[in-house]
């Protein structure tokens, strides 16, 4: 009898959506705000979910390295079951044989988003799968300082939700079925403002203070899907996109000796509101031509963003850092996808490791490259037009 | 309404209530119920899931459905993985074989770890995690009703618990009377 109250419900609640059974049965007064947390996001679809989607506040990537002896057969499997876990828990479901089934009754927005490095399609496809840019990037020797624990991986799943015991869970059974098939490289754990703390569509603050992300092209928008999306040629990317993954330190004492002024002119734009330096407000861009009246620039010849900063529409990128603090250091793991890695990622980094006044106190200790397939309809696993 | 298994807290049976609410919705999907294949009508199933194993023995975990208005009555399973599947019950911690098991009308039947079973037995090849193995219901009546269980990794904390607590119980891999 002890045994059916320990482990009675895991099949049950599996099939069940609990959300309802969990989160409505603490007394709470009528008039209190509905709990978010039975928000769900859509995992099917033409793209992967985790991309466009509104940033969630925590975010755990991880990279599994394949282990000798798998072959194409056992990546199919290993991907049918984290697909299957997918689906179940965004949907606030139990994946199969949990014993803790609710522990996913939250979903508080989950998306689970999955990459390959360049080792697992040529085990799915052959070498010629490859694509070309599916590679480390190159060398930026004047910044980088990479580890080798931050570095690589055949296998990314990126796991983001609102609340952190969601993403811990889902990142846990991840990890428990891809025991058999891969061993976790690294793992990079990171969050942004809390869900409700902010209005809705409000920019994050990085750990310097700074409004991040305002140049970045809008979810939903012709230029985000521009920026984003590629539609081939090889028929598993279509839908997907490339990614790029760069833990980068930054540095608190350093920063801390710098004022104000120095500090937003390193950047460009204001600390206070993300506003360019050259007027408006954040969402307009900085103007690089704006003089002032001692005939300088105002935004520097080394701001962060005139470096970063193209007039070439087809050359931007999207960025999606989330914030990383800890025994470990502080600092960015920085996120980027776009479509062309080659064309709108390379050419931007090169400048700025070349010239850029914010590596004084930044430095990339891990780099990462994954191919993003595109999204999936149910009844199939991700990736699965790799296998041909 | 309560499912098949009697459980002890209100909290299980508000989730039990709604497990049935998800099944009707399921089964309404055509999600393997009433099929023009002989298949038994009104049954389905969800989570069907297979223990991963490199040992001679594994056993299948699923929630079986009934919408019908007359109970069915499981009477066998077969899979072409073994000639030697049974229907197994767990009491006292013991899992034992049994002749049928029934799907009440209207309600479920769970297949779960410490609990009702499906078995396999005489194995002679592993089952791999994230493998599909299919297997079939055989009803009283005469109809069938085919499963596709997923297999997973499965440390079976039931197992454990058993171990610990010191019975001498239900544990797949060392049980003898096979
Ligand atoms: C720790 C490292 C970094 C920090 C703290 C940082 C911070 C910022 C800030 C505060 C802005 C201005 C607001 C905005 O538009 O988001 C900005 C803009 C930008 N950053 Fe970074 N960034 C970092 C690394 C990078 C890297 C590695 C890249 C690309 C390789 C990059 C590309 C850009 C781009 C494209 C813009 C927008 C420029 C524009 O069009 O106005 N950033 N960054
Ligand atoms: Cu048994």
């Amino acid at each position: 009898m002890k045994r059916r109250a320990l482990f009675g419900g895991a099949a049950a609640v599996g099939a069940a959506a609990v959300g309802g059974a969990v989160l409505g049965s603490a007394a709470a007064p009528a008039d209190a705000p509905r709990p978010h947390g039975t928000d769900t996001v859509p995992f099917h679809g033409r793209h992967q979910a985790g991309i466009a989607t509104d940033a969630q506040a925590h975010q755990s990537l991880l990279a599994f390295d394949l282990v000798r002896g798998v072959d194409a057969e056992a990546v199919g499997r290993l991907l049918t079951l984290l697909t299957d876990d997918a689906e179940r828990l965004t949907a606030g479901r139990a994946p199969l044989a949990d014993i803790e089934p609710e522990m996913a009754a939250v979903p508080a927005r989950l998306t689970v988003t999955f990459g390959f490095g360049p080792r697992l399609v040529r085990i799915v496809a052959g070498p010629t799968a490859v694509p070309a840019w599916l590679r480390p990037l190159p060398p930026y020797p004047t910044i980088d300082r990479l580890e080798e624990r931050w570095n690589g991986g055949d296998l990314l799943v990126q796991v983001a939700a609102e609340d952190p015991t969601t993403v811990a869970h889902a990142v846990r059974m991840m990890v428990r079925d891809a025991r058999a098939f891969a061993t976790l490289r690294w793992r990079q754990d990171g969050f942004r403002h809390a869900a409700g703390t902010h209005r809705p569509g409000t920019t994050m603050r990085n750990l310097f203070g700074q409004i991040d992300g305002s140049a970045n092209a809008v979810p939903g928008t012709e230029e985000f899907d521009r920026v984003v999306w590629r539609d081939g040629p090889e028929e598993w990317l279509v839908g997907g996109t490339t990614m790029v993954v760069r833990r980068i330190a930054m540095d608190l004492d350093t920063w801390d000796e710098v004022g104000r002024t120095a500090r937003e002119f390193s950047v460009g734009r204001r600390l206070s509101d993300g506003a360019p330096l050259t007027g408006g407000t954040e969402t307009d861009d900085v103007d690089l031509d704006a003089v002032d009246e001692r005939g300088f620039t105002v935004i520097g010849p080394a701001a962060h963003v005139r470096r970063a900063r193209t007039d070439d529409p087809t050359q931007r990128i999207f960025r999606r850092a989330y914030n990383y603090d800890g025994v470990d250091g502080t600092g960015l793991v920085f996120t980027a996808f776009q479509a062309d890695l080659e064309h709108q990622y390379l050419p931007m980094q090169a400048r700025l490791a070349e010239l850029d006044a914010l590596n004084a106190w930044t430095t990339p200790i891990g780099s990462a490259v994954f191919a993003i397939p595109g999204g999936i309809a149910p009844g199939e696993h991700v990736g699965q037009a790799l296998f041909g | 309404m309560i499912g098949p298994l009697a459980y002890p807290t209100g909290m299980f049976s508000r989730v039990i209530t709604l497990l049935f609410a998800a099944l009707l919705v399921l089964s309404g999907c055509g999600d393997g119920a009433g099929d023009d294949s002989g298949q038994s009508a009104g049954i389905a199933a969800a989570d069907v899931w297979v223990k991963a194993t490199d040992e001679d023995m594994s056993a299948v975990f699923a929630v079986i459905s009934n919408s019908a208005d007359t109970d069915a009555t499981v009477v066998g399973v077969a899979t072409d993985l073994t000639d030697s599947a049974e229907l197994h019950e767990t009491a006292d911690g013991t899992m034992r074989p049994v002749e049928s098991f029934t799907v009440p009308a209207g309600e479920s039947l769970i297949l779960e770890p410490g609990g009702n079973h499906l078995m396999l037995m005489d194995l002679t090849e592993p089952i791999e995690p994230g493998q599909e193995v299919t297997l079939t219901l055989e009803f009283e009546d005469g109809t069938t009703f085919d499963l596709a269980a997923t297999a997973k990794d499965f440390a079976g904390g039931a197992e454990d618990y058993d171990d610990h607590a010191g019975h001498d119980g239900h544990d797949h891999e060392d049980h003898e009377d096979h």
